[in-house]
């Protein structure tokens, strides 16, 4: 029970310097919740992290072994795993993040969302199962049953690692801002907060400890979204088209549509604009662009350590399989509900007035929450509020936590237990030690990075993360597990291609931030304002009015025009006197925004050239073993009993 | 049970029960595959090269676009479905019965 008190204290910690906060953070920026309400919103984030602390607690004292540490002894069952991986998957990019994405931007906002599920049939269909009847903790152990060990732990952990480092980079800065922007704590204290909280889980409490956190978070997350979702609903009886008439028939959804197309709107009815939200292209303008996303969604997911990683915490391929049936529903059924929840924040809310609080619509959710409840004044509003806020807040420190115990995984197991101790006995003692020394480590690392990369561009690196999972892991695990000539040179070969083509590409993409054009398109903006503001006037100071519908696009132009002036003028100081990109470009040298289609088969065909090149006689000779076993599960009990 | 190092594993790779169920598994798996995979990328395909057609409506002012983009839910849920009644059906008595012959088996040395 030693752990257990530690923990408490780390906890009384956390919400002590959380309360210490709460009296300066009326000083802070605008934030969502309303001064007033800091109360409330405190203790219902009580509430809800205490859950979390309250489960670790409960399960601290059953991690003993190495097993226990990383794969809960595959005790976790397949219905717990399917809520787990949920948990995992919805972070609070995907939770925010999409119903934002369809606030702003309707019909292609959506389509993203499909892509998220449909990844599953991957899994489902060639991974899930074939990694638990191989694999015992890690990625690198599947890699490593058939080529050369070393290498295997070697390159799949520093791809486990980089995979995980850049979506966890991601996750903090994301939720940094996320809870700034929603109770106004300063971002380094939340990334600290969210470091320490959930350094906390994993390190007492392990893959249970984790597996939980994630489950609670994932249930809440459900309930929370049927609830917007019902009161959204409601009122039109459940009919789809009755709610979609309804938000296209919507002006603040016609505005918004009319400033996305700008010039080539001013033809077009309101009823046309407000229809075109229905419609692709708001968003993805390049064709290419769209199926190299799809493509990175799809195939990434399966390759994603913190995913592959959940396969192992349960008894069988059968367990396995009931886990993403599970995963499937709830995932699908969220994203369904998100559907939903986009277009309600639209109509009710308002794209615009979601915007004013955050650019990238990330506010959608919680704006929608506290509308539903009553509005900014009222205590169901602001409740409401507080807990889809309290639910993001665990969404970050649970999907960190997943992250963190893949890489600490990738470290300790693969790295020090795998390579530098390799053939020495190293006890079931000394190797969760390892492990927590690892996650300590890795949890450190991600405060530093998220403190660092304050205020950086980070929405990249989630696209990155799904890029190189895509490009690197996959290719790997999908041919050391199907394919008879598979060997460790095409792995080493397709893991290198895979992750340097996926780099590479990012780092030329359009992606970066390039000075000259962000200036070059803030002076033609400055510089179309005048003839802009002429032809607003002329229509509105018409004294014979034409129609009512042109007075509206009218009053939504001016106002689209002026933050746009306003977003120019912040862009040429904010780039005054720079001239290059972080990789020293002018402009990008590729139009391409998501590496995918390319670096996928890159990785693809470098695995497998590689493979029929050079021989390897232990990979040749461990394929029937293996082939058997990933179909049949024979000798399975092996890799859970210790 | 013998211990997994003892079984002959080019022995079950050669029976013909585990080449029946690689091959039934192999198809199946293949077919399904290409099909989700087909579908799902119809969507993004679809929405950059034929707008005009989703932009048909069809009910209210729901289009085609979005009624094709809600459908891939119910295509997704129905090929997990599919695989589900399939792999527990068919493969899992399948794979049980190798695991067991060659278990009962005396360890060869």
């Amino acid at each position: 029970m030693r752990a257990s008190r530690a923990w408490s204290s780390v906890i009384l910690c956390v919400i002590s310097v959380l309360v210490a906060l709460m009296p300066n953070v009326a000083l802070a920026d605008a934030t969502v919740i309303g001064g007033e309400w800091r109360a409330l919103t405190l203790t219902v984030f009580a509430a809800v992290i205490g859950l979390t602390i309250y489960v670790t607690y409960r399960s601290a004292s059953h991690v003993k072994s190495a097993a226990d540490f990383y794969a809960a002894s595959g005790s976790i069952s397949g219905l717990q795993n399917g809520w787990a991986i949920a948990g995992d998957y919805l972070s609070a990019a995907s939770f925010l993040g999409i119903a934002g994405l369809i606030a702003l931007n309707g019909y292609d906002g959506f389509m993203y969302s499909v892509g998220f599920l449909v990844a599953y049939v991957t899994v489902l269909l060639v991974i899930a199962e074939p990694c638990r009847n191989i694999g015992q903790y890690t990625l690198a152990d599947i890699l490593a049953y058939r080529n050369d060990p070393k290498l295997s732990r070697i390159f799949g952990a520093l791809s486990v690692i980089t995979v995980s480092t850049f979506y966890l980079t991601a996750q903090m800065v994301g939720g940094g801002v996320l809870v700034k922007t929603l109770i106004g704590i300063d971002y380094e204290v939340s990334v600290i907060a969210v470091g320490v909280l959930m350094l906390g889980y994993v390190i007492f409490g392990g893959m249970v400890a984790t597996t939980w956190v994630q489950i609670i978070k994932a249930t809440l997350l459900v309930i929370a979204s049927i609830v917007l979702v019902m009161l959204v609903w409601v009122p039109y009886g459940f009919s789809l088209p009755d709610f979609m008439a309804d938000v296209v028939g919507d002006p603040k959804v016609q505005a918004r549509v009319a400033a996305l197309l700008g010039d080539s709107s001013t033809v077009m009815t309101p009823s046309e604009l407000g229809q075109r939200f229905l419609e692709p292209g708001l968003l993805y303008k390049m064709p290419v662009d769209q199926i190299s996303l799809a493509m990175a969604l799809v195939f990434g997911t399966a390759g994603l350590p913190h995913i592959l990683m959940r396969f192992f915490t349960v008894h069988d391929a059968q367990q396995a399989r009931k886990s993403v049936l599970w995963a499937m529903a709830i995932i699908g059924g969220f994203y369904v509900l998100t559907l939903i929840l986009g277009f309600g924040a639209a109509h009710l809310v308002g794209p615009a007035a979601i915007s004013a609080v955050d650019a990238g619509g990330n506010m959608a959710a919680p704006l929608l929450a506290q509308y539903l409840g009553g509005g900014r004044d009222s205590f169901w509003g602001n409740f409401m509020l507080a807990f889809v806020s309290a639910v993001a807040f665990a969404t970050i420190v649970a999907v960190v936590a997943g992250l963190v115990l893949a890489a600490a995984s990738a470290m300790a197991h693969d790295l020090y237990v795998g390579v530098l101790r390799a053939g020495r006995q190293v006890s079931s003692g000394q190797q969760v030690a390892a492990a927590r020394v690892a996650t300590l480590i890795v949890g450190a690392m991600a405060i530093l990075i998220g403190i660092a990369a304050k205020g950086q561009n980070v929405a990249v690196l989630v696209g990155l993360a799904f890029a190189v999972a895509a490009s690197a892991n996959f290719p790997c695990i999908l041919l050391t597990l199907y394919w008879r000539r598979a060997n460790t040179a095409g792995m080493v070969a397709g893991m290198v291609v895979g992750t340097l083509v996926a780099v590479g590409l990012t780092l030329v993409s359009p992606n970066l931030t390039y000075p000259l054009q962000k200036i070059a398109a803030a002076n033609k903006v400055l510089d179309a304002e005048q003839a802009k503001r002429t032809a607003i006037e002329a229509v509105l100071q018409n004294p014979w009015p034409q129609s009512e519908s042109l007075i509206v696009k009218a009053r939504a132009e001016q106002v689209a025009l002026d933050k746009a002036i306003r977003l120019a003028q912040a862009d040429i100081k904010k780039y005054e006197g720079q001239s290059r990109s972080f990789m020293g470009l002018k402009e990008p040298l590729i139009s391409l925004k998501n590496p995918g289609v390319i670096s996928i088969p890159a990785g693809f065909l470098a695995a497998i050239l590689a493979s029929l090149w050079i021989r390897d006689e232990r990979a040749r000779a461990k394929w029937s073993e293996l082939y058997v076993r990933q179909n049949t599960g024979m000798g399975i009990s092996k890799s859970v009993s210790h | 049970m013998a211990d997994v190092k003892d079984v002959d594993w080019d022995a079950v790779m050669a029976d013909s029960r585990f080449q029946s169920l690689r091959r039934k598994k192999t198809i199946f798996l293949w077919v399904l595959m290409v099909f989700s995979m087909t579908y799902y990328f119809v969507l993004p395909l679809g929405a950059a090269y034929f707008p005009h057609v989703f932009q048909i409506k069809i009910w209210g002012v729901l289009n085609v676009g979005l009624l094709f983009a809600l459908s891939q839910f119910v295509v997704a849920w129905a090929v997990a479905f599919c695989y589900e009644r399939r792999a527990s059906g068919q493969f899992d008595v399948l794979a049980k019965e190798i695991v067991v012959a060659f278990h009962q088996q005396e360890p060869r040395r």
